[in-house]
């Protein structure tokens, strides 16, 4: 199946979900409603015409405090179909929540905790949102790209 | 004082009012024999029956991630050495690809060097496979086979060596070519070394993998099946151990592993079922038998077809600036413990990437273990866990 294709099934079912497409990137990307991610997901997953049975990265964006926003980055893939698509969210900054796909796709688990802890990105309805590579009484999040690290943790000096 | 900070960063998941009278929480690690790096299990137990585990990692989190956005392209390429550090080639080879793609420079790659790559990636895969068959013995007791995979491991790290000067971290595959042409006398040196790696090969099929011991401990447990592991996103020897011929050398076709011949060997449920701790181990095996016919190929194109020539330079396609457009990019390669994928977001006007995001086999791996352990013995979960061969420096990367 095709990226038009694809997107015209999209476009049938959830005619709300789609608010773009960029053709430059690989695999080719759609730019998806915030809202319905998780139904699109589910949909994608489940029709037989589709069967993204496999997701195979999720990564976690910040723009900078200039755009002001926040971007997630679903990687699909088919194994039946040796397909790729490319779903992009983007968020609010100031306020980064998005509903979790982990119900889906089991990895999206960690992928979203990392997510969390690396961008301070929040995921609705996620079993057990956790710092997952960081202690969890650290204070602030690392990928932010006005992140400074504190001087001290614990009394123990950071910054050398 | 040092009390209260450990519980105050690490703390558990599982409290003691969560438990039933008969549960207790050990805590396996964070060193242990069958983690390759720093790992701690938080593992409840009823008796010797496993109720549940978490994992708690990032002890090793070398912020890879951090540094490859405020660094060039191939300044980065040593930091991906040290992710799977019993792997590097084939992960400096997966950043190196993605970067070559995004280029534009991928079809031009001469095919000498593409010769080369694959030659030392394989190479690098049976190394990391022996690591893997070797420890994975020593974890359930037997640690005459892992003697003897280190001894042969030796041999190719050794051969890694001359060709790029370093033991185990090489920084030998760059943007557009590699650090230096093979050194001479590499190709008939691999054409020895895998006649002297077949018998050994065997040997260990016949101490290790067929002994009776080892199958009693390792048919039949953690038993993944396939669906469960697609979607924990796993693949590599764990997804072809459970019975899908799923690779990506095959599938994706890139380099020039098209004009090879080799197979892939999956899990079968030759001792028990499909998928489990037996059958991951010896695709792993098989792998290392196909990564031989892989060598051997390659040597004869090299000493043939693409042999080195006066006029040969590694380094003429390497790109003086790498400034890729601006784009979003996902790439992917079949590494010895599953896909390693990179994004990578770049704007057209830095040399470094706005984002750059590894997606790593182990990761992905390491999150199934809670499912596939859960009413297994307490024995036996050093026996799954030493089967996923995670490496923890790509967990946490």
């Amino acid at each position: 199946m095709q990226f038009e294709e694809i997107k015209s099934l999209i476009e049938k079912e959830l005619p709300e979900a789609i608010l773009g497409e960029d053709l430059d990137s690989t695999p080719t990307t759609l730019i998806i409603k915030p809202d319905s991610i998780y139904q699109l997901c589910s949909f994608l997953h489940l029709n037989e015409n589709t069967y993204f049975d496999s997701l195979s990265c999720l990564t976690g964006l910040d723009n900078g405090e200039e755009k002001n926003s926040m971007e997630v980055i679903y990687n699909l893939y088919s194994i039946p179909f040796d397909m790729h698509l490319m779903l992009r969210v983007v968020l609010d900054r100031n306020n980064p929540l998005i509903n979790s796909v982990s119900e889906i796709w089991k990895t999206a688990d960690w992928h979203e905790r990392e997510a969390y802890d690396l961008l301070g990105i929040y995921f609705n309805n996620h079993p057990d949102l956790r710092r997952i590579l960081l202690p969890n009484d650290w204070k602030g999040y690392p990928l932010r790209k006005d992140y400074v690290e504190p001087e001290k943790y614990h009394d123990v000096k950071v910054k050398y | 004082m040092a009390e209260s900070f450990l519980i105050k960063s690490e703390p558990l998941k599982y409290k003691e009012s969560d438990l039933k009278t008969e549960e207790m929480i050990i805590n396996l690690g964070p060193q242990h024999p069958s983690t390759h790096g720093v790992l701690r299990l938080e593992v409840v137990t009823d008796g010797e029956i496993v109720v549940d585990v978490v994992p708690h990692m990032g002890y090793l989190h070398r912020c890879f991630e951090k540094h490859a956005e405020s660094l060039a392209f191939n300044q980065t390429i040593p930091y991906t050495d040290r992710m799977d550090y019993v792997a590097a080639m084939n992960n400096e080879w997966a950043f190196v690809m993605g970067v070559e793609q995004m280029l534009g420079i991928d079809k031009e790659i001469p095919k000498r060097i593409e010769y080369i790559r694959v030659l030392v990636a394989e190479l690098n895969r049976i190394a990391s496979h022996f690591i893997a068959i070797g420890t994975f013995g020593m974890d359930i007791g037997a640690i005459t086979p892992f003697l003897w995979m280190m001894r042969d491991r030796e041999h190719i790290l050794r051969m890694l060596e001359w060709a790029s000067g370093a033991r185990m971290l090489y920084n030998y595959i760059w943007v557009g070519g590699l650090f230096y042409d093979l050194p001479v006398g590499f190709e008939e040196r691999a054409k020895e070394f895998v006649d002297y790696l077949k018998p050994k090969l065997k040997d260990s099929e016949t101490l290790l993998v067929n002994n009776k011991i080892f199958i009693e401990r390792t048919a039949s447990i953690g038993v993944l099946p396939a669906d469960l592991a697609i979607n924990y996103g796993i693949n590599g020897p764990m997804l072809r151990g459970s019975g899908l011929k799923f690779d990506l050398r095959k599938i994706d076709g890139y380099s020039v592993y098209p004009e090879i011949d080799f197979d892939i060997p999956v899990g079968t449920g030759k001792v028990g079922t499909v998928g489990d701790c037996w059958d991951r181990n010896w695709v792993r095996y098989e792998e290392c038998w196909q990564s031989i016919k892989i060598i051997e190929q390659c040597v004869e194109k090299l000493l043939g077809e693409h042999k080195r020539t006066k006029e040969f330079d590694p380094r003429a396609l390497v790109p003086k600036k790498i400034r890729p457009k601006a784009q979003d990019f996902y790439v992917r390669a079949e590494n010895p413990k599953g896909e390693l994928g990179f994004f990578f977001r770049t704007d057209g006007r830095a040399d470094q990437p706005l984002r750059c995001k590894a997606r790593s086999p182990s990761f992905s791996n390491l999150s199934v273990i809670a499912d596939i352990s859960k009413g297994c013995m307490l024995a036996d979960l050093f026996a799954i866990l030493g089967s996923m061969d995670l490496n923890m420096g790509e967990v946490d990367r």
